[in-house]
């Protein structure tokens, strides 16, 4: 079972992405943070997360835009942080510009992926993702 | 570097290094029967690897640039890892998705490889219909979802061109 985190700031799309991850029929542990700065906090337990369980996520699903930190900065200090540097992080984003794909490749995202805008084609990119990460990958330790 | 599988120029380009003859062509018959359409290109160990990059960053290679490469680890002359560092380290070459693709399931090579900045680590299966099966996944979600830098862009920008 993947133990997934989404960084994503608005209220409809978590909805969507939990309904979407739901019918996939492969049973992934989902969390959210609504803004990069909740995201750091959880990742290094800090804030309102001091006293959360430890360990970190199998796959971090990252928007960009977001109120606070937004996702490419909240990638850069992923990647600078030595606990989180082999965190698996998948862009998941309505951007298309191409200086946000390259930039988040070359700040070490794992993959970029566009946010499909029918609720049918988001099912089946949680679908390729979730088999993807849990059924072929091996995940670095989470510990 | 040998030409494998060529389709036309708008289909995904897979660069695969892998030093053992057999699996080169167990990956080759598995992609073509998973039924993604793709160009394939192997190179035979991690030095035939960085030449070949080298290659398509000064033009030689035919503008050839992969969209993804598949890395085997244990090869001879430069192993995985070190192939892996060298792209991971080079401007023009490191928003190319690389793929460990390798027999190793050793927790000291996965740890390696992400922090190397491997976009993936996979263990090779050994039956072929595992092998296929393992490829479909991968292609759907590589060729399918996920978007790509281009690289071509990149290597120009790097060399100061338009």
């Amino acid at each position: 079972m993947l133990k997934i985190l989404i960084a994503e700031d608005d209220p409809d799309d978590r909805d969507l992405a939990q309904e979407a991850l739901s019918m996939t029929g492969l049973a992934s542990e989902v969390r959210f943070v609504e803004n990069g700065q909740e995201l750091m906090d959880y990742l290094n337990r800090g804030g309102a997360y001091a006293d959360r369980e430890p360990g970190l996520p199998d796959l971090l699903l990252l928007d960009l835009n977001m109120p606070r930190m937004d996702g490419r900065v909240a990638l850069r200090a992923i990647r600078e942080t030595p606990a989180l540097r082999l965190l698996p992080v998948v862009v998941l984003t309505t951007s298309r510009d191409i200086e946000d794909i390259r930039y988040c490749y070359e700040t070490g995202a794992n993959s970029f992926m566009t946010k499909p805008s029918r609720f049918q084609d988001l099912i089946d990119a949680m679908r390729k993702l979730e088999d993807y990460w849990a059924n072929v990958v091996n995940l670095p330790p989470s510990n | 570097m040998q030409t494998a599988i060529q389709q036309p120029d708008q289909c995904a380009r897979i660069l695969v290094a892998d030093d053992d003859p057999d699996d080169r062509m167990m990956i080759e018959d598995a992609l073509e029967d998973c039924g993604i359409r793709v160009n394939l290109d192997f190179c035979v160990d991690g030095q035939d690897l960085v030449d070949h990059l080298q290659g398509v960053k000064n033009n030689a290679g035919s503008g050839s640039a992969p969209d993804l490469i598949l890395l085997d680890i244990n090869m001879p002359r430069m192993n995985g890892l070190e192939a892996l560092r060298s792209i991971k380290e080079d401007p023009a070459l490191k928003t190319i998705p690389v793929i460990m693709l390798t027999t190793s399931r050793e927790e000291a090579d996965v740890i390696t490889s992400y922090r190397l900045g491997c976009n993936s680590f996979i263990t090779k299966p050994n039956l072929y219909d595992s092998l296929v099966d393992l490829l479909k996944v991968l292609s759907e979600y590589w060729i399918d979802f996920v978007k790509h830098a281009p690289v071509q862009k990149a290597i120009d920008d790097t060399l100061g061109r338009d």
